[in-house]
C-alpha cells in the first residue's frame, strides 16, 4: 500500500509531470514563469486547489455513479472547481489575509485551468481509491511546481539570452521548454523501478 | 470580399487561436502527435465552438454580466457533453486516442475566449460564423502540426507509410518534440509576419488569456 502510494506520488511528479509531459496547465507554466515568487505562489495555489478538488470530486462522483448520472461529469465537476475557488478566495480573504495576498491573485484564474479539472477526471479514469487519488492530485501539484521553479531558471537565463529577431520571446521560449521537458524523459521508467510496481 | 466571409476568414489565418492568439497551446501540444488525431481534436473544437458561440449570443441580453464566466462555462459545458456522447457512440478510436483532453474541451481558452471577445457583443449568425472560423484556423494549425509530427517522428502521413530513407526520429512524437515544434512553427509565423509587415503582439498566456481580464472582473465585483 505505501509502495503503491509512493509510486504514485514520485511518478506525478517526475514521470507523469503535469506539465511537461502531459500538457496539462500550459498556460501559467508560460505566462506565470518569468519570476521565481510568483512561480511558486501560484503553483502553490494550484496545489491547493487540486488536493481540494480532488477532496469533493472523488465523493461526487460516487454519487454520480449511484443515480446513473455519470454523463454530468464535466459539467458537475467544472462548476464545482469554480465554486470552490471562489469559497477559497472568500475564506483567504476573511480568515488569513496574508495568505490572500500572497495567492489571491492566482485563484480566480486557476478555475479554467486544465490541469485541475484534468486532476480530477484522471483519477476517475485511473481508479484510484480516496487515498490514491488525493496522494496523487498532491503529487501533481507539486510536479507542477517543481516544473515551474525549473523552468523560471531557465527563463532568465533565456531573457538575457540573444536569439534571431524571429524567435524572440514566445518561440524561444517554447523551444527552451522542450529541453526542459527533454530532460525529464529521462525519468522514464526510475520510478517502476525504485519501488518495483 | 463581404462582411460574413470574412469574419470566417479572420479566424482561420488573420487571428489564428494557436498560432497568433497563442489560445489553446494544451490540446495543440498534446494531442498532434499523429495528424489525424489533430484533425479530430479540431474538429471537436470546432463544433463546440459554432454551437457555443451561438447560444451565448442568443442569451447575451439575459445573462447578467456578474455570473457571466459560470454562466458561459455551463453552457461550454453541455455542449462538451453532448460531443462526447457522440464521439464515444460514433468515434471509439477517436475517444480513446484523445482521451481526458476531450472533456477538457471545457476549458479550452479559445472557446471562453471567444465567447467574451466576440459571441457577448455580435449577432448569432456572426457569432456561429466566428466559430466556425476559430474552429477551422484551429483544426488546421493542429493537423500541420500534427502532420510534421507524425512525418517526422513515424515516417507516416495520417497512417500511410511515406518510405522516407531515414529511421523515424521518435522524439518529435514525444513532448519535448511538441513543444519544439511548436515554437519553430511560432517563429516561422512571426517571420512571415516580419516579411509581410503585420507584426502581431503575441502575449504569453495570463495575460493574454481572455478568460484573465473576465477573472478580475469578477474579483472587482
Amino acid at each position: 500500500m505505501a509502495a503503491k502510494l509512493a509510486a504514485i506520488f514520485f511518478s506525478m511528479i517526475l514521470v507523469n509531470n503535469y506539465v511537461l509531459v502531459k500538457f496539462l496547465g500550459i498556460c501559467p507554466f508560460l505566462g506565470v514563469s518569468k519570476q521565481l515568487n510568483s512561480a511558486v505562489g501560484m503553483s502553490v495555489a494550484v496545489t491547493v486547489v487540486m488536493a481540494l478538488a480532488t477532496a469533493v470530486t472523488w465523493p461526487l462522483q460516487q454519487l454520480l455513479v449511484r443515480f446513473d448520472l455519470t454523463y454530468l461529469q464535466t459539467i458537475a465537476f467544472i462548476l464545482v472547481i469554480a465554486v470552490l475557488v471562489q469559497l477559497l478566495e472568500l475564506f483567504l480573504k476573511k480568515f488569513i489575509p496574508p495568505l490572500y495576498v500572497a495567492l489571491g491573485v492566482y485563484l480566480p484564474l486557476i478555475t479554467t485551468n486544465c490541469a485541475v479539472l484534468g486532476v480530477t477526471i484522471l483519477n476517475i479514469d485511473e481508479g484510484y481509491s480516496y487515498i490514491e487519488s488525493l496522494v496523487c492530485a498532491v503529487g501533481a501539484g507539486l510536479g507542477f511546481l517543481l516544473a515551474m521553479v525549473i523552468f523560471a531558471g531557465v527563463r532568465s537565463r533565456v531573457e538575457a539570452a540573444n536569439p534571431p529577431k524571429c524567435m524572440e520571446g514566445l518561440p524561444i521560449t517554447l523551444i527552451s521548454a522542450a529541453i526542459t521537458a527533454l530532460s525529464f524523459t529521462g525519468f522514464g521508467g526510475i520510478v517502476e523501478n525504485i519501488f518495483g510496481v | 470580399m463581404n462582411k460574413k466571409a470574412s469574419i470566417v476568414w479572420n479566424g482561420i489565418f488573420k487571428e489564428n487561436p494557436s498560432l497568433r492568439l497563442v489560445l489553446g497551446t494544451c490540446p495543440t501540444l498534446a494531442v498532434t502527435t499523429l495528424a489525424v488525431n489533430g484533425l479530430g481534436m479540431g474538429l471537436a473544437a470546432t463544433f463546440v465552438l459554432i454551437c457555443s458561440g451561438a447560444v451565448i449570443s442568443a442569451l447575451r441580453n439575459i445573462i447578467p454580466s456578474k455570473v457571466r464566466l459560470p454562466a458561459y462555462i455551463t453552457i461550454i459545458a453541455a455542449f462538451v457533453t453532448l460531443l462526447m456522447m457522440l464521439v464515444k457512440a460514433y468515434l471509439p478510436a477517436l475517444n480513446s486516442a484523445l482521451g481526458v483532453y476531450l472533456p477538457l474541451i471545457v476549458v479550452n481558452c479559445i472557446i471562453l475566449g471567444r465567447a467574451e471577445m466576440f459571441a457577448s457583443k455580435n449577432k448569432v449568425l456572426d457569432s456561429a460564423l466566428d466559430g466556425l472560423g476559430m474552429g477551422l484556423g484551429f483544426t488546421l494549425t493542429l493537423v500541420l502540426m500534427g502532420s510534421i509530427r507524425e512525418i517526422l517522428g513515424s515516417g507516416t502521413l495520417f497512417g500511410l507509410n511515406l518510405h522516407i530513407p531515414m529511421d523515424p526520429m521518435t522524439v518529435f512524437i514525444t513532448p519535448p518534440g511538441g513543444f519544439f515544434v511548436f515554437g519553430v512553427l511560432m517563429g516561422l509565423a512571426i517571420l512571415l509576419e516580419n516579411y509581410t509587415g503585420h507584426r502581431m503582439e503575441r502575449k504569453q498566456s495570463c495575460e493574454g488569456c481572455p478568460a484573465a481580464g473576465m477573472c478580475q472582473g469578477e474579483e472587482e465585483a
